[in-house]
């Protein structure tokens, strides 16, 4: 049996960090130190007990990152799995209260988009199927409030807006949607996933039942993240089995990821006033550099940076296309994105963008590029020799 | 060279991008996704378009340790090669869909992006050779004459093939797979592909009952005799003998072929094995994998994919190519490729028009 090849260091200008971002030292030495050891977390013994402490200190660490209880720490294996059980979990626990509604914006990843979708559109027969609401947002990517305090009344289940927005960037005004949703008594649910450790996120304070959080978006390991769900929250689990976290998700929990993530969230948050400004000043030279090489570049998102998050720039360059664009990239040394991809490999023209009003030719022109915590300079720098000739030869294979 | 290499997921293209990279150029893969609806097509190892297939040319593009990409060609396919075969059987033609998807999109749309983006050649698993000759670039048989696959590639001109590799053409397909087998590829003992790949059940009627519905007509003998009912002309290609639904059988008590197809008046003619045989051949929109040869030459062509060649005189007359074949043959298709060759060297092709006794 063939081994899995290791995995050598490339050189490459990694400007993708909204889609994983390279784990941070202390993260990396949080999981060593516990990788040698055995020990379920739910065993009585004091194999078990080490292990538990274990998580238990890590879920006190998250829950102090993100203004929160312990209690309501409910780990998961990430983001993903966080909002189907958000999105899920609130609707099997309101519907038969007669709440069928989900209320959701138009931009939300695909991890809380296709949960909806699916109870509106193919939930089983038997089921009440629920009844979709998707707010539009504005030209900068924000959620219209008047729509959705519109779309949200008594038997609505569970509201979901998203803190910001991963292709674009925009924030949304959560605190916001939390109280429209309280009014009538749903709950309000929010993936942070793209925003801890880049702007401030406290649970608390935003008066929201729900949040995503996951692991790998902010220097910890992928495979690991979190729901955040107030304790009077009722929710059903989506994850039936050994009963571990309140109940709601069942499974072993993975100590070594776990203390990862908590390492890394905690740095991640301490340090997220410095990165953000510092992120800021690298993306303001990021833009600079796009408008110089194509004037007529289109920035999307807001352009104050109070409103967006201060390491995601989604231009759309007009007269190429983004598949293009990433090959020619790719093969100058540089990694960045276009929407998502289908399993196929397909890239689809993004959601969001078209949520914007974009057109599809639009929105099949646009690349994300994104900064993180090991960005530099020298990012900028290689962004800016590639350009040129990226930009020529992208042109030209449009034009064929 | 910097070589784009079109990767189906099967063992032909994933062998002839290795040996692109054996040979020192720096390889780009890429995974052509022609339906717009994957579901639809064909799926596991009998097509091209399907997940399971990108899956499996990605995998080959990791073991060659290549860039891999998958290009959504699926507007121009549906456009150039899916309307189009629906419109040729529509008008009483047999169209060759894999001709037209080389013509169309592998050397034309997916090597003019190629060329734009920097590269200098588009590399495939077809099989047949390219030769360096004197006027140019030569295209041959490949050294397989079972894969053999210079009928559907004939239609390429000079300037498609100076940016063209076919690294398969000297070797059997054992060998192929063998080599795949040594590379470590999964896909070494894949089976091969068959049929059209956007037809995913491989029943054409039912396809083009979709795309056409019911066009009744009659079906008569070579006086006019009506002998039966059909529900399209589109069930019909020149020379077939099942599936006629004739009650009554011929005076001779012979088996009856079809021998002619109208569209317009939805009349399929059939009749006995002898008038099936055409000594003259008539194609039109010639083109030329190299020089055009001006006046009439003797040599030999090849009707449909996986016919035999025939000796004969072709004549190159204006906008039209004649081909006066030797030995009569039977079951010549308007709509199919009439590929001109000199001993194993591909001349050019053109679309079968008319035919005569």
């Amino acid at each position: 049996m063939a081994s899995v090849p290791a995995r050598t260091d490339l050189a490459r200008t990694y400007l993708d960090h909204a889609a994983t971002t390279p784990m941070v030292p202390v993260a990396i030495e949080a999981m060593t130190a516990q990788l040698g050891h055995v020990g379920n977390p739910s065993s009585l013994h004091a194999s078990g007990r080490a292990a538990r402490r274990v998580v238990e200190e890590s879920r006190e660490i998250v829950a102090a990152s993100l203004g929160a209880k312990p209690a309501e720490v409910v780990f998961t294996s990430g983001g993903t799995e966080a909002d189907n059980l958000a999105i899920k979990g609130a609707y099997a626990a309101s519907s038969p209260r007669g709440r069928d509604r989900v209320v959701i914006s138009a931009i939300e990843h695909h991890a809380v988009l296709d949960p909806a979708r699916w109870l509106a559109d193919r939930l089983g027969a038997d089921l009440v199927r629920a009844d979709l609401v998707e707010v539009q947002v504005s030209t900068s990517g924000v959620v219209i409030l008047d729509e959705l305090i519109r779309a949200v009344d008594e038997r609505t289940a569970v509201v979901s807006v998203m803190w910001a927005n991963n292709e674009i960037g925009t924030l949304q005004p959560v605190a916001e949607v939390a109280r429209i949703a309280r009014r009538v008594g749903a709950l309000a649910h929010s993936d942070a996933v793209q925003a801890v450790g880049h702007v401030p996120v406290d649970f608390a304070a935003s008066g929201l039942d729900l949040l995503t959080v996951t692991g790998h978006k902010l220097g910890g390991p992928v495979g690991v993240g979190a729901l955040l769900a107030r304790r009077e929250v009722s929710l059903e689990p989506t994850q039936h089995g050994g009963g571990q976290e309140r109940d709601l998700r069942s499974g072993t929990l993975d100590v070594v990821a776990v203390a990862g993530f908590a390492a890394a969230l905690k740095v991640a948050v301490e340090a997220q006033t410095a990165e953000r400004a510092r992120l800021e000043r690298l993306r303001r030279r990021l833009v600079e550099t796009v408008l110089a090489a194509a004037p007529d570049a289109v920035v999307h998102g807001p352009a104050d940076p109070a409103l967006r998050l201060p390491n995601v720039v989604n231009v759309e360059l007009p007269g190429c296309s983004a598949d293009a664009l990433l090959l020619l990239f790719d093969a100058a040394g540089l990694d960045c994105s276009t929407g998502s991809a289908c399993t196929a490999g397909v890239a689809q023209p993004s959601h969001v963008l078209l949520a914007l009003g974009r057109s599809v030719t639009q929105a099949r022109s646009a690349l994300r590029f994104s900064l993180g915590h090991s960005s530099t300079g020298a990012d900028i720098d290689a962004l800016a020799r590639a350009l040129p000739e990226v930009l020529s030869r992208a042109r030209a294979a449009a034009r064929t | 060279m910097r070589v784009l290499a079109a990767m189906s997921g099967g063992v032909d293209s994933a062998v002839a991008a290795a040996r692109a990279v054996e040979a020192g150029h720096q390889v780009t893969g890429v995974h052509l996704a022609l339906s717009k609806n994957p579901q639809s097509y064909r799926t596991g190892a009998r097509g091209c378009c399907s997940k399971e297939d990108a899956h499996d040319a990605r995998r080959a593009a990791d073991v060659l340790g290549i860039p891999f990409y998958v290009w959504d060609l699926s507007e121009e396919f549906a456009l150039e090669v899916v309307d189009d075969f629906v419109a040729e059987y529509a008008a009483g033609r047999t169209p060759n869909p894999c001709l037209r998807c080389n013509e169309k999109i592998k050397f034309a749309a997916v090597l003019q992006r190629g060329l734009a983006l920097g590269f200098d050649a588009v590399c495939t698993g077809h099989y047949a050779r390219l030769v360096h000759g004197a006027d140019g670039i030569e295209m041959h048989r490949a050294v397989d004459a079972g894969k053999d696959q210079s009928y559907v590639l004939g239609v390429l001109t000079q300037d498609q093939l100076r940016h063209s590799l076919f690294p398969l053409g000297d070797s059997v397909k054992a060998e192929v797979r063998a080599e795949a087998t040594g590379l470590g590829l999964a896909v070494a003992d894949k089976p091969d592909s068959h049929d059209i790949c956007f037809i995913a059940d491989g029943d054409t009627a039912g396809f083009l009952d979709q795309h056409l519905g019911s066009r009744p007509g009659a079906i008569t003998d070579e006086n006019g005799t009506a002998l039966g009912a059909h529900d399209g002309t589109h069930h019909f290609t020149i020379g077939q003998r099942k599936g006629l639904k004739i009650g009554t059988p011929a005076a001779d008590g012979q088996p009856r072929y079809v021998l002619d197809i109208s569209p317009v008046t939805h009349t399929v003619t059939v009749g006995p094995r002898e008038s099936l045989l055409v000594r003259e051949i008539s194609g039109v929109r010639p083109t030329w994998t190299n020089q055009p040869i001006a006046g009439v030459w003797h040599g030999n062509v090849q009707v449909r994919a996986h016919g035999e060649p025939v000796a004969a005189e072709v004549a190159c007359e204006d906008h039209r190519i004649v081909a006066r074949l030797d030995e009569p043959i039977a079951g010549v298709a308007a709509g199919q490729a009439l590929v001109s060759y000199r001993g194993s060297q591909v001349v050019g092709s053109a679309t079968i028009a008319e035919t005569a006794p």
